[in-house]
């Protein structure tokens, strides 16, 4: 049984013990413990199911690699699931929670999944499911769906702040260990600015543990006054739970800081992504243990040799009293030394290699530990928890020669450096075959924009996988005991029989086991990538930290290959998982997205008024009053506006002004009307096309003066007219005198617009706003009521219509003004459905609707916007090609339905026939419809067939159900043919 | 002119939030007039020493008597200047520039500013503008976003920066600043 042991751990208080909660019931732990050794520490071994089997799981590791212990963290909105035990630091009051299991972590119902595991081989997701889309929608999907996921979701948003950071250095540092501080110090001393970023709460990385020498000190020493002199340098900057996530091109680095996952309800941001713009990364990650794949290395009990020793020098915590080693390597042996000087019990190190006489493995035997050169494990006895192991020779089938028990497995296949940063960004690794694994290729780094490197590696990321290499490749004296050379052991025993392999993981996230990649290699997969996604192996959220290099190599051996050859899957971000709070840091609630406001949008606010979103603006729908519907309020607005007066706030129009000796060719270009022979003080309705013809914005063009144009643009369209006129000035004619600015924010618009419009400008007094002096399609500016104005007489509505355009900072004061003078004639605001509806009853097209990005001003009828006398326009060209002047194209015409009804939106007319994928035959659609309150009927505009020469014929409009709504096509002008109402 | 002013209110109002680890503020009213023109031309040197200012340097923001010109683009500058004499100031421009080819545009209307002060300014706007603050140097207009707007912003002080964005998001934009101002926010 596991348990605290009564002296030591480094990296704990034992004057601040903490109390936290697990499935429910209270334990002690101590400041400085992860969950992990606080959980170890209380005598709990079995922490979790794993995924498909549902087998009995314990730690296997004591860092970021751990792939078993992931628990439901925290309770209610603060409930997060898959945390890793390991890197969980434990605070007071943490509650925890395992996974994966019904009704209970010590017995559940799922575990009839291992002893079914012939029912699920490699690739039977694909294997069965498939098998048809009935069954899977009738019976595999709501089965996988109940057993699907490790975690529990959280149901309530989460009240903890997050946020991000930009930072810019030199040289950032990836890990603090010795290599990077190392690493640090040197940049630091040239100068540089320096980020050096550790992943867990502390610095040294393996040394303090694995012990030696630096400098002549011991490692924890050295590191102690490493960051003494670094933390007093003003260019460096010292980072503890700062993970580095990803190393993007051109040294663009995502860094994710746990700030206060470790002091919860402290006011601090829970997490903070850091974007960093770093000269080179230098990898410092160091490198994990792999396990060795024999039959039960997944029992409760197995774990990583590192990890068994960790848990002793660090927390004072030992995994089990009587200790076996199994190994391929030398290192391993100091988890034995680590474990005798704790007082424990090594009953016996297994060595896979014929001989063990290097320094490490005499030390443990000058202590009378047996050890068993040439031998294995053939199998671990025990079903939740370790009982004993039965020992066969590695060179065997698994023929068990002895059984020895014991309640701890520390295994050791050999180490992988970690070289995710350094491949993120396109860096190549190589297959080093003296020390089996894949390291950095310096010939091969990821390079930045002068092809320099953009990540370097040192220490054991490197491949310099001892504190004696290490300390070389920095030029440091230093070292620790010569380790002999490790031999590759993949599967063990190496002619391991089937049933054997059958319980020989090499992932433990997801479950994928030796028998699995041998079997996906007999189907066919030949592709690394492939294997991974049909077996599943490294797909889980640890990402194969563990399983990796193992699964490949088994794959190269069943595929008669060497290693090399079959390559590595694609390393990429984050290293770990990082939180969805940290990746939309500030970007929720009231500022998920910036909201843009009219002056008016206050006033709005307490009106009553229901929104629409218009691109990133909020505009008002319309004002529903108490005990009105939308539509009721939609259709007095629109009654209002006709018999009385109608307020708009029309301030989010674009209005771009364009000046320059060059404006006026420069707009006979942008519109296809001629805008240059516009005389000063008139305004002209305008068309703009892309330059492949299509219908992209409308406005009305007023000339300022001699040289100067405003041009107003829907919307929505505002800035990217404003980018699509500067990116012809800026490409193309660049040397044309004309610029351009965006004034759309400068002013506040309102459209005053109805029979009353003019007595109620009359009322604020300042202008004279008559016919005569204010004529239709013209502007003026002066002084209304007092306030700086320019007015338009210009009619979206077919009313009498004024647009009042006023300083932005003003618009309120107007508005309310309009408002409160308005109400002699009963003036009433209204917003952007009556503004449609009374568009539509006069035939004006909308762009968004009549255009969809297909549609050419020749198919609305608005060739008489189109100019015959300018020898070029934007779309011009395009518009003359057969497919823009086939007769055939649909033309918008007025749609009336028989029964007054209102047509659906988007509806198709039907032609007589089928086409050739046997869909019935279309000859029309509906781009605008609407009640009309003004004629009491519906109203709708759409493109149809020929449609203008087909006044009259009737068209069927199969809508839901079933239903066929029969309408007639018209004239689309249904208010105000003669346009007599505007012009007065 | 003055009583043409009646009812003029910046986006905010002045609102300020003084309750976090530095103090953020909307400024209020602020004259601004943008200019585009050949920023080399000698009568443009001139209509800015008219207003006691002198054509900047790329990326420089030149400050004399209460007054601003910063450098936006290699054909465009901003003055800055009280909000009542701004229109002044675009007609002045205007006036000494209707031989060149130019365009002067009054835009106090359409922008927000905001001052974020206190010793740890910067740590507030390093969390929303991808700006190399320590490179930042008093005299310098950086255009840049902040977060997911456009803006501009410099040194306009000892412990003080000072940012332009847009008048439709001042709301916003004061809404990042002040949950990245927040205590327990500092990045130390």
């Amino acid at each position: 049984m596991s348990q605290r042991l009564a002296k030591g751990g480094r990296l704990i208080d034992r004057t601040k013990p903490l109390t936290f909660t697990f499935n429910s019931t209270r334990y002690t732990g101590f400041a400085g413990d992860t969950l992990a050794s606080a959980l170890l520490g209380t005598g709990k071994s079995l922490l979790g199911r794993s995924f498909k089997y549902h087998r009995p799981r314990g730690l296997v590791a004591s860092g970021v690699e751990e792939p078993n212990v992931l628990v439901n963290l925290g309770e209610g909105d603060r409930l997060e699931p898959d945390q890793r035990a390991t890197t969980t630091e434990l605070f007071d009051g943490a509650v925890a929670a395992s996974q994966n299991h019904w009704p209970s972590l010590a017995f559940d119902v799922g575990a009839i999944n291992d002893y079914a595991y012939r029912m699920f081989p490699a690739g039977f997701y694909y294997k069965t499911f498939m098998v048809s889309t009935w069954a899977w929608h009738k019976i595999f999907e709501p089965i996988v769906r109940q057993a699907a996921g490790l975690g529990a979701a959280p149901r309530r948003a989460d009240p903890d702040r997050y946020e991000q950071a930009y930072a810019y250095c030199d040289v950032l540092v990836a890990g603090g260990g010795v290599a990077g501080l190392m690493a640090a110090l040197k940049a630091a001393k040239e100068g540089k600015r320096v980020i050096l970023a550790e992943q867990t709460a502390h610095w040294g990385g393996r040394a303090p543990v694995d012990g030696g020498e630096i400098e002549g000190m011991a490692p924890e020493a050295w590191v102690k006054k490493t960051l003494e002199v670094l933390g007093a340098m003003d260019n460096v900057r010292l980072m503890t739970r700062t993970m580095v996530a990803g190393v993007h091109d051109h040294g663009y680095v995502i860094v994710y800081e746990r700030v206060a996952d470790h002091t919860p309800g402290d006011d601090r941001p829970r997490h903070r992504l850091w974007r960093v713009r770093a000269g080179v990364t230098k990898v410092a990650t160091g490198a994990i243990e792999r396990p060795l794949a024999f039959a039960g290395n997944d029992i409760p009990g197995v774990m990583l040799a590192s990890a068994v020793r960790d848990y002793i020098v660090n927390w004072a915590v030992s995994p089990g009293e009587e200790i076996i080693v199994v190994t391929n390597n030398d290192d391993a042996y100091r988890t034995a030394l680590a474990a005798l000087k704790a007082g424990l019990k090594v009953i016996a190190v297994l060595d896979a290699r014929p001989t063990a006489n290097g320094p490490l493995a005499e030390a443990v035997k000058a202590k009378g530990v047996r050890v068993m050169p040439g031998h294995a494990v053939s199998k671990v006895r025990g079903k939740s928890k370790v009982v004993a192991v039965e020992i066969c020779k590695q060179e065997s089938a698994g023929e068990v020669v002895e059984v020895l028990g014991c309640d701890v497995v520390a295994m050791s296949g050999g180490w992988s450096p970690v070289v995710h940063l350094y491949s993120h960004a396109g860096g190549k690794v190589l297959w080093d075959e003296a020390a089996a694994m894949f390291r950095p290729d310096p010939a091969r780094p990821p390079t930045g924009d002068k092809a320099q490197p953009i990540a370097e590696v040192v220490g054991a990321a490197n491949g310099a996988l001892t504190l004696t290499a290490l300390c070389a490749e920095a030029g440091l004296a230093g070292g620790a005991e010569a380790e002999a050379p490790l031999a590759p052991v993949w599967v063990m025993p190496a002619k391991a029989k089937d049933k054997l392999k059958f319980k020989a993981f090499l992932d433990f996230q997801n479950d994928v086991k030796v028998s699995d990649v041998q079997l996906a290699a007999r189907e066919g997969y030949a592709s690394v990538e492939h294997t991974k996604r049909y077996t599943t192996l490294g797909m889980a959220t640890d990402q194969g930290k563990l399983s990796n290099i193992n699964g490949l190599a088994v794959l190269s051996e069943a595929l008669g290959q060497p290693i090399p050859q079959t390559g590595t899957t694609t390393f990429r971000p984050p290293y770990t998982p990082i939180s969805f709070g940290a990746i939309t840091g500030e970007a929720r609630g009231e500022i998920f997205q910036p909201l843009r406001k009219t002056p008016m949008h206050g006033w709005h606010e307490t009106h009553g008024v229901h929104w629409e979103p218009v691109g990133l603006w909020r505009r008002p729908y319309t004002y529903p009053r108490a005990g009105e519907g939308h539509r009721d309020s939609v259709n007095r607005e629109i009654v209002n506006t006709r018999t009385n007066v109608g307020l708009l706030d029309a301030s989010t129009l674009g209005k771009i002004v364009v000046n320059g000796p060059d404006a006026g060719k420069f707009l006979d270009m942008m519109y296809t009307n001629m805008m240059s022979t516009l005389p000063v003080g008139k305004c002209r309705y305008g068309l703009m096309c892309s330059d492949n013809g299509f219908l992209i914005d409308d406005g009305v063009v007023v000339r300022l003066s001699e040289d100067t144009w405003l041009c107003h643009t829907t919307s929505g369209g505002a800035d990217h007219i404003h980018a699509h006129m500067e990116d012809w000035l800026q490409c193309e004619w660049w040397d044309w005198k004309v610029y351009t600015a965006n004034l759309t924010e400068e002013y506040a618009q309102i459209a005053v617009v109805g029979p009353k419009a003019r007595m109620l400008l009359e009322k604020l007094g300042g202008m004279d706003v008559s016919k005569e002096a204010l004529p239709f399609m013209t502007f003026k500016e002066g002084e209304l009521g007092g306030f700086p104005v320019r007015i338009y007489r210009i009619s979206f509505s077919g009313e009498l219509s004024y647009e009042i355009a006023v300083p932005a900072n003003m618009g309120l004061a107007l508005w309310e003004k309009l408002n409160e003078a308005g109400a002699a004639f009963s003036a009433m605001p209204y917003g952007t459905e009556a503004l449609h509806v009374m568009r539509a009853e006069k035939g004006f097209i909308m762009i968004g609707d009549e255009t969809d990005g297909t549609v050419i001003p020749q198919d609305l009828g608005l060739g008489w916007a189109i100019s015959k006398k300018k020898e070029d326009y934007l779309g011009k060209r395009a518009q003359a090609r057969v497919h823009m002047t086939d007769p055939d194209r649909w033309t918008l015409v007025g749609l009336e339905t028989l029964d007054g009804s209102v047509l659906p939106d988007g509806v198709y007319a039907v032609d007589e026939g089928v086409n050739e994928n046997n869909q019935r035959k279309v000859q029309g659609r509906v781009t605008s419809t609407y009640y009309s309150p003004v004629l009491n009927k519906g109203i709708a505009m759409g493109l149809v067939k020929h449609g203008p020469s087909r006044m009259g014929e009737v068209l069927d409009f199969p809508a839901d159900n079933g239903v066929v709504i029969k309408a007639r096509i018209c004239d689309p002008v249904f208010y105000d043919k003669a346009g007599e109402k505007a012009d007065v | 002119m003055s009583e043409m002013m009646t009812g003029a209110v910046s986006p905010l109002n002045g609102k300020t939030i003084a309750t976090g680890f530095a103090t953020v503020a909307e400024v209020g009213l602020k004259g601004m007039v943008s200019l585009r023109a050949d920023l080399g031309s000698k009568a443009l040197a001139k209509a800015l020493k008219a207003l006691g200012l002198k054509t900047p340097a790329p990326r420089e923001i030149v400050t004399e008597g209460g007054r601003s010109v910063a450098w936006m683009s290699p054909d465009e500058l901003l003055v800055l200047c009280g909000y009542a004499e701004a229109a002044g100031v675009a007609t002045d421009l205007e006036k000494a520039l209707a031989k060149e080819h130019a365009l002067v545009a009054n835009v106090s209307d359409a922008r927000a500013m905001f001052t974020v002060a206190g010793a740890r300014a910067d740590e507030v706007l390093m969390k929303l503008c991808p700006v190399d603050f320590a490179a930042l140097k008093p005299g310098e207009m950086r255009r840049t976003r902040s977060a997911q707007v456009a803006a501009a912003l410099w040194r306009s002080g000892p412990e003080e920066l000072s940012l332009i964005c847009f008048r439709s998001v001042a709301g916003y934009v004061m809404g990042l600043l002040e949950v990245s101002s927040r205590k327990g926010g500092e990045i130390s």
